[in-house]
């Protein structure tokens, strides 16, 4: 990279840096050098560290007003909504935050299958992003229970049973969990700790997935290799910045309207009834953001396999760089595989539409078929495909998107389609 | 500014999916809908409704249903009944607390103040059961967020109480109900043509209370609401300038490269 021999200006400066080299690190995070055909798709990431962020700081304002306790832990959410001032705020902030973040979460994640981010030489970045994704699930799921509604517990207690189908230790597993015999207090304030806990292991991986992102750069639209820095490239600041922020305030509008005006609506009306053991709901669904793996895990009649089929579901995720066997990244110049994503989007969607549903006739059906299609699509689908596709050809450069004179016809549509995707 | 129209129209194709997913789950029954003024970006309460709704409360459903997490200075508030002080104050007076213990280690009874939360009709939730018939009379602070359809299922239960359909067999003690979950409910229709005597005057028709009473229990489940609404329209304003002129930076700042933004 161009900034080793950056030396700071002042004496001061200089004599610090020697020490600790913040402002290399400064200057360095100013002049990244970034592709400048970077889409609006690439703001998810500044989007996604402002979500953390927000999380934590709502997450530390509740936790002060908090009380882990099964007797106390509704009444004392009451009092964060009632009496705290700006609770409400503090809380539907940190409740919708939860969702936006997710939001935002499978936007960066669909926008790196789209382009290929996850090919070579990004692989660690694409398995970092799956631990943090991975633990992002755990922490929102722990942070649910929390308000100790109806859902929370019977949630949690849907959750937790799952881990009782492996065999031989599973009960004494279950059990190691609760703290006890059933889902009660010694659950909930171990939740609590973990769900406080969590955040900060996450804000430490988003560490290594932009230190990994550094290592190579960003992929781009076009997804070929750029020379860095190049006419290619624009530096981080201000370019990139000024987008991501422009980005991130279109975002936050979504976010106030949620906030401000449906706060409510992305979760469940069942979790202001307080939690009661003896009562059971009709539907218990987990949060939005979960469903599509809660229809994989409803969708096998074994409890077992089913457990096996949902952590399946985010393990191909994670060995994804090495199931896609294409050696082009970007979807643009991949005809065929272009369907196939659209296909993924959809299904997904439908498992999520399923999972929100009752497990039974035409639901059970449709999502044992998408199922059965999402693993077709990551073990089947792209391994073949990725050795099969013939690719339109790729452009050698982002300033120079078309090979010198070419006459091809499919080339020169591939060239008008990139152009609209700039 | 094509990818940037494709963005949102993901967003509201996201945001209308999760909604129907998290609706869906919803009763078949089409519930009554009311054209409430706390609903749309600028809502607010409906003031008088709110102290009439307070009174058909506390004559017709505080014999059962407790607001355990209200306090009576709540009721002088802003945002909500706005009841003065002294009308809080005396509304609290009516009922008695027990407090200490005293500087004789004995626990005492006194009249309740400002700062008292609601009084419960029942010690606990066993007395409130066997009270009322092995059925729980669920706790209405935040009834209205706690049912899906909110306060058109509220008010839409109040509205419900029919003859049962022909060959419909109803236990003692059962009712039946068009809009509630099963079609079966424990409590007798509570409404009645001027059961109560509404202070300003208003006719109390059942229709009159349901939504009284109603508007009511949205208030004590979102007793911010009102400023919830106000900070969010200002809020939403507030992002809308401060997006126009980034853009405007952006494109200022771009426009130093031939790279389109």
């Amino acid at each position: 990279m161009s900034d080793h021999e950056y030396t700071p200006k002042s004496k001061v400066g200089k004599w610090f840096n020697d020490r600790l080299p913040l402002l290399t690190l400064a200057n360095h995070l100013t002049d990244y050098p970034t592709p400048k055909n970077l889409n609006y798709w690439w703001t998810f990431g500044g989007i996604l560290t402002f979500c953390l962020i927000t999380q934590i700081i709502t997450g530390i304002i509740l936790g002060m007003h908090y009380v882990a306790h099964a007797d106390l832990a509704f009444q004392s959410v009451e009092h964060i909504m009632r009496d705290v001032n700006y609770g409400w705020l503090i809380r539907y902030v940190h409740a919708n935050g939860a969702s936006m973040f997710f939001l935002a979460v499978y936007i960066h994640i669909f926008r790196s299958l789209y382009y290929g981010s996850y090919k070579s030489p990004r692989e660690v970045i694409w398995i970092i992003g799956m631990l943090i994704y991975f633990l992002m699930m755990a922490t929102a799921f722990m942070g649910y229970v929390l308000p100790w509604g109806q859902m929370s517990f019977w949630g949690a207690t849907v959750i937790t049973n799952l881990f009782s189908a492996i065999p031989l230790v599973g009960d004494s597993i279950t059990t190691w969990l609760w703290g006890g015999y059933s889902v009660d207090n010694p659950t909930l304030t171990r939740f609590f700790s973990l769900h406080y806990l969590f955040p900060f292991l996450i804000l430490g991986l988003v560490v290594l997935h932009i230190w990994a992102l550094h290592v190579p750069g960003n992929n781009n639209p076009i997804g070929i290799e750029i020379k860095k820095p190049s006419k290619d490239t624009v530096p981080f600041h201000p370019y990139i910045v000024i987008k991501d922020l422009f980005a991130l305030l279109i975002f936050l509008i979504i976010f106030a309207f949620f906030v401000f005006f449906s706060p409510n609506i992305l979760g469940h009306a069942d979790n202001y009834i307080e939690a009661n053991p003896l009562v059971t709901p009709a539907h218990i669904v987990p949060e939005w953001y979960l469903l599509p793996f809660y229809a994989i895990l409803r969708s096998v009649p074994d409890k077992l396999l089913g457990v096996i089929a949902m952590f399946a579901a985010i393990f191909v995720l994670v060995i994804l760089p090495w199931l896609d066997t294409s050696k082009v990244r970007s979807t643009v110049f991949r005809p065929i595989y272009k369907q196939f994503y659209w296909f993924l989007v959809a299904d997904v969607l439908i498992l999520g539409y399923v999972g929100a549903m009752p497990a039974e006739g035409l639901y059970l059906l449709i999502a044992r078929v998408a199922t059965a299609y999402y693993f077709a699509h990551f073990l089947i689908i792209l391994p073949f495909l990725g050795m099969k596709e013939k690719t339109t050809p790729l452009p050698l450069s982002i300033t120079e998107p078309v090979l010198g004179g070419s006459a091809d016809m499919a080339m020169a549509k591939n060239n008008s389609d990139y152009k609209e995707k700039l | 500014m094509k990818n940037f129209f494709k963005l949102i129209t993901f967003f509201t194709l996201i945001s209308s999916l999760t909604f129907s997913n998290v609706n869906a789950a919803g009763e078949k029954q089409e519930l009554l809908k009311v054209d409430w003024s706390f609903k749309s970006f600028f809502g607010k309460f409906d003031r008088a409704s709110l102290q009439r709704g307070y009174q058909v409360y506390s004559e017709v459903c505080a014999s059962c249903h407790s607001l355990k997490h209200l306090s009576y200075r709540n009721l002088a508030e802003k945002g909500g009944p706005e009841f003065t002080e002294l009308e809080a104050k005396a509304i609290a007076s009516n009922f008695e607390v027990t407090d200490g213990p005293n500087s004789d280690g004995e626990m005492f009874e006194r009249p309740a103040k400002l700062s008292d939360k609601f009084v419960m009709p029942y010690a606990n939730v066993q007395e409130a059961i066997a009270a009322n018939g092995g059925a729980y009379p669920p706790d209405m602070s935040v009834l209205v967020k706690a049912r899906g359809g909110g306060a058109n299922y509220i008010y839409s239960v109040l509205m419900g109480y029919e003859d049962p359909p022909a060959g419909m067999e109803l236990d003692d003690g059962v009712y039946y109900n068009k809009y509630m979950y099963g079609n079966k409910i424990k409590m007798a229709s509570p409404l009645d043509d001027d059961i109560v005597e509404y202070a300003d005057g208003t006719k109390a028709t059942v229709d009159q209370m349901a939504k009284d009473v109603t508007t009511f229990l949205q208030w004590t489940a979102e007793p911010h609401l009102e400023t919830r609404h106000k900070m969010g329209f200002r809020v939403i304003i507030y992002l809308t300038v401060l997006t126009i002129l980034v853009y405007f930076s952006m494109r200022k700042i771009w426009s130093r490269i031939e790279t389109k933004v």
